[in-house]
This record gives C-alpha cells, structure tokens and sequence, in this order.
C-alpha cells in the first residue's frame, strides 16, 4: 500500500455505503439522542448517523472496555474450576472524532503494557475505526487544541473528511481498504480533493488553537509546581463525588472486579464493571484508612492522571480535549476553567520566581 | 457477542488447597496452602498474591513464609475485616482457595546480603515480614547484625506468639518487643515502637531498615531512623493499598505515580518521600 491513499466518497451515496457495510458485520456510528445528546449505537444506514455531532455521552471506550465484561467462569461443585474468557464482538465504529481517536490510543497503551491485558487486546482487534474529522469546535467544553488532538494522527482504518459535496477518506490500513473494496461508490481523489483538503487543514491550524494560555510543554511543570493549589480546595467544595466525569471520560479505565454467584450458589462469573477513583471508598483499605478522603484530593488525583503522571509512563497527555467531564458535570467543574486557575497561580509565582520561561 | 475461553488470561487462577488453618488470635487466621498439581508458588520475602474465595471476591494478601520453606506450600496470615476475608476465616484444612501471583516487588534481598538489617513491624507489619526474617535465618550467615523491633497494641494481639519466643531467644538476633497497652502479667517494654529505636546501637551506613506497620507508623518511625543517620536509601517500606487486579490497571493502589501492586508494595524511602499520598 501506498504511504498516502486517499479515495473520495459522493455524499448522495453515503446512506448506502453505510447500509453495504453493515451488511457486512455491526457498524456503530453515532446517533441523535435529543437536544444536544449523541450516542454510539448500531445502524443500519448512513440516514440514521449524525454527522455533526458533538462528543457522544458515552466515548466509543465502551465497545473496548464494557462497562461490564465477564473474566472468569467458574463452578464449585466437584471442587474448584475456573476458566478465563473474553467476550468480543466483530463491529465497525463510524464516525470516530480526532479526540475520541487519541482516547482509543490510550486505552491501547495502557491495556497493552505488560502484563497485558489480553480482554482488552482480543476486543480490539475485532473493530474497525472510521474516523470522521472536526472541521470546526464543537462547543466551547472542547480543548483538543490544547492536546494536540485536533488533527487526525492514526488510531483509524478509515478517515472521512467532510469536503462540502463529498468526503475524502483516508486509507490507514489494509482493514480499511477491504471496506472501501466491499463498495464500489468510492473513485480515487484527484488532484483538486487533495488541495481542498490541505486547504481545510490549513484554516484548521489557525482555528484550533492552545483553549487555555500554556504551553503544552509547560504543563507538567505547571503540575508539578500546582499539588498544593487553592484550585483544589476550590473543587473540593463543588465536587459531588458522583463520578460521572470519569465514566463519560475517554481515557478513565479503573476498574472494580466482582463476583456473582448464579442461583445454584456454586457456579458463577467473576466479572469487571467500571470504578471511579472519585468514588469515597475507592483508594479506602482495609485498615480503614483512606488515603484520598477528601474530594479535593480526588479531584486532583482525576487532573494529575491527565496531565502530570501519563506524561512519565506514556509521554503524552490523557486528556483528548473533547469536554466530556465538563459538559457532564453537575456542580459546573470545568476543565479550562481549572486549567486557567492553575496558570494564573502559577504566573503569579513565575513573574518572582521563573521569569522569562514562557 | 462472541466468547471464548482465555489461556493466557492473567485472571486465571491456580487451585490452592488449605492443608492448615490455625486460628492465631481473635481476628487473625494463619493458611498452609499448596498449590494443586504439585506446582510451586515462586515467590520473594515482600511479595504478595490475590486470594479468592468464588463468589465472596478477591483480594490481596502477603506471603508470610520465605521461599527457603523445603515443603513447597506456603502461608498466608489473613486479617478478618470485609467480605471476603471473612469468607477465608470460613476455611479449613481440605476446603480449596483461588491464588493468583505472586506480584509486586519484594524486599531487595540481595542487596541486604553482606550488611546489618534493623526490622522494625507494628501490628500485621508482621506478616509480610515474618516472610523476610525466616529467609534471612534460613541463610543467616550471608547478612550482618540482625535487629527485629516489634510492637503491637496489647500482648493478646502478637501473632506468631511461638516464633517470636523463638527468636528472641537466638543468639544471632538483636530482638526487643513492645506493647501499646500493658496487662499486669506484661514484663517486656510498654509505649510506641519509636520509642526502642534510639536505643540500638547500628552503623547507619552498613544498615538496612525496613518498616512495614499501620500508616500512621511509617511517619515516625522512619524519623527515628533518619535521626539515626541510617541513608534514605537504606529505608525499605511496604504499603497496603486497596487492590483488584495486581496488575497495574484498575487504579486502586495508586501512590501518585507509582502502583502499590506493580512498582511496590516495597519501597525504599528516596521513591516515596516527596508523595504526599504515600503514608
């Protein structure tokens, strides 16, 4: 395969492409859930996808780490069995944004990194990835900029760029040529696409830019010189404590192993749901302390495990920019807004201190 | 939805079968367990496994025998407090457990070889470091002098009560003991366990303490010992944590940066002294 392949897509021939692949095997792709709510869910032609969409409630994380999977069977009636499984499912995710693109790559960081996690590793392998490109922010919540996740940067097997009449799509891998091949409503892009959507890239650059007045690389000094903030205690009063900016985060992926006995009280499954490290009782040991008690304690653990640790172990950031904490939130946490408190203290320091460092 | 089974699978667990339970004190049971097949758990003093009972859960427990134990089984000292270590308390010799590990870093053993140890546990400290003092008396001429510090809240709560005489008897260990609260028949030492640290005599350059107890010992008691001059360096530690997996991933046992399951539960000081969420 060619490094670059771009193919270009009629837009009056998109529901039936759409409708070919989900012949094919379970296409995802998101779809409207009411006022200003989107959610991966299955279809069956492309009329019934949103096309512009803002983040989906729920991140595409889903299909790669279930809320809850199985993880082991077992059955203690001649003695003690257990065999571990893996649940999966063929699918296609369509309509995968940049951010939600760069999740996906932490999450395979993450579960690929010995010791592996092999639940994680088999599920992927059985999903295909369209990515479809953010032409323009799609709220304020957004700060993809800021990570570096407003440009496509693999992830995908297919990339769709919505050029006005017709999409170019960008072949990644040989997987994504093979959906392209299963349709003949693809011709190769000419000349004239590719400048289009250079052009499209170039006025990209300009509108996505740094949402908050760092520096990217400035940043894990900004949290290095930020563990004892007052923005902390700011959260601690607001924060509830409900986890739902974990669970909607593209990125979060702790978890709680359970068991559940059937009927019989000796077969049963061990199985994992997620957890949130904003919970009280998350980091609570059995000796009965607790070594994050406090909600500002939680709530920084949340942002350092975005900006700050991932940054050693990984060499990038866990946040994807797309707002999905912030726009869940009930108590009005915002990302940028905590973001900002955290530059200003920090600005104030550095004018004594760091001059001339940014 | 597809399922197949797993072998590779780091969930699966190995049958371990109880040929002992000895009910220690009032809260605390002690397991002899062998691993089914005939396998044999390979495992260093400090490091621990995930225990499971089906259908009550699992958890993580240290290891409280060395691996120079010639049987092939080995021990685990479980504290009754939640479900599923009350589920344990239910065993008895024949019942079977699931065993997952071991995993973690344990003590560095190797690099205590040739120097002075100075042990000090409080409470259920003792557990993970019986496994520690067994391994060095089982080759006791490859270390220096040997202090063990214990302290616990009454004498009613020592664990390994038989051991323990044992040692302080040796001619080999440096060994002194004291309770939180007396009992009129209590002849030995009553207050703080920082309180028998100025009194031994160390070289602080060729000594390795290390200090497993409750949380809220690990502050002063690793005080003492740098007032001791023994080097940051030279001061292991070993964290309890809330663990699901053992496997770096579920977010439980996280130190900051660091996982208790997978980067610790030892520790020497350097790596912990600036986390504000270590103790």
């Amino acid at each position: 395969m060619k490094d670059l392949q771009y193919v270009v897509l009629g837009k009056e021939q998109f529901d039936e492409f759409i409708s070919r692949l989900s012949k094919l095997q379970k296409v995802v792709a998101p779809v409207s859930k009411g006022y200003k709510n989107f959610s991966f869910e299955e279809v069956t032609s492309g009329n019934s996808v949103s096309l512009k969409y803002i983040p989906t409630i729920l991140p595409p994380k889903k299909f790669f780490m279930p809320q809850r999977e199985t993880l082991l069977e077992f059955d203690t009636s001649k003695g003690l069995n257990a065999e571990a499984v893996v649940e999966y499912e063929k699918m296609t995710i369509f309509g995968v944004h940049t951010c939600d693109l760069a999740g996906i790559q932490c999450l395979n960081m993450v579960f690929s990194e010995h010791p592996r996690d092999y639940n994680y590793m088999m599920r992927k392998r059985k999903i295909n990835i369209i990515g479809l490109e953010c032409n323009e922010y799609c709220d304020e919540f957004a700060s993809c900029a800021l990570v570096n996740a407003s440009l496509p940067s693999g992830g995908y097997d297919l990339f769709f760029t919505d050029l006005g009449d017709e999409y170019i799509v960008h072949i990644n891998t040989q997987n994504g040529e093979d959906m392209i091949k299963s349709a003949n409503f693809f011709r190769a892009a000419g000349k004239s696409d590719l400048e289009e959507l250079t052009e499209l890239r170039k006025k990209k650059r300009v509108l996505f830019r740094n949402e908050v007045p760092v520096e990217p690389r400035y940043i894990p000094e900004l949290f290095d010189r930020s563990y004892k903030s007052r923005v902390w205690d700011d959260l601690d009063e607001r924060c509830l404590a409900c986890g739902n900016c974990t669970n909607v985060c593209p990125t979060c992926y702790c978890f709680d192993i359970r068991d559940e006995m059937a009927m019989d009280l000796k077969s049963g499954k061990r199985y994992r749901v997620w957890d949130s490290c904003q919970l009280e009782t998350f980091a609570k040991i059995a000796g009965g302390e607790n070594f994050r008690k406090e909600r500002s304690l939680r709530q920084k653990h949340r942002y350092y495990r975005k900006f700050r640790y991932p940054v050693d172990r990984f060499s990038r950031f866990f946040c994807t920019g797309c707002g999905r904490c912030s726009r869940t939130c009930m108590a009005g946490i915002r990302l940028k807004e905590t973001l900002n408190g955290l530059i200003k203290e920090f600005e104030n320091t550095v004018s004594t201190s760091m001059e001339g460092n940014y | 939805m597809e399922k197949i089974a797993l072998t590779n699978s780091p969930y699966n667990i190995k049958t371990g079968k109880i040929l002992h339970a000895k009910q220690m004190t009032e809260h605390e049971k002690l397991f002899e367990i062998s691993l089914k097949g005939g396998g044999r758990l390979d495992y260093e003093p400090g490091q621990f496994i995930m225990m499971s009972v089906f259908g009550a859960g699992e958890i993580p427990i240290s290891i409280s025998s060395s691996p120079t134990n010639i049987s092939g089984s080995f021990e685990l000292c479980v504290r009754a407090v939640g479900r599923v270590t009350n589920a344990i308390h239910k065993m008895e010799a024949g019942d079977e457990v699931g065993i997952r590990g071991p995993f973690g870093k344990g003590f560095p053993i190797r690099i205590f070889e040739g120097n002075d140890l100075l042990i000090v546990t409080g409470g259920l400290g003792i557990a993970p470091l019986r496994s520690l003092i067994k391994y060095v008396f089982d080759n006791r001429r490859d270390f220096g002098k040997v202090h063990i510090l214990l302290g616990c809240k009454s004498p009613k709560d020592m664990l390994f009560l038989d051991e323990i005489e044992q040692w302080s008897e040796r001619m080999d260990v440096y060994y002194e003991c004291t309770v939180d609260h007396a009992v009129p028949e209590w002849k030995g030492h009553v207050g703080l366990i920082t309180t028998l640290i100025p009194g031994v005599d160390i070289e602080p350059e060729r000594t390795f303490a290390v200090v497993v107890g409750p949380p809220v010992m690990y502050k002063f008691v690793i005080k003492e010992l740098l007032a001791k001059n023994i080097p940051g360096r030279q001061i292991l530690v070993s964290f309890e944590r809330h663990m699901k997996c053992g496997l770096g991933k579920c977010g439980h046992c996280q130190i900051q940066h660091l996982y208790a399951c997978q980067d610790g539960p030892v520790f020497n000081y350097e790596e912990i002294k600036y986390l504000k969420e270590a103790y």
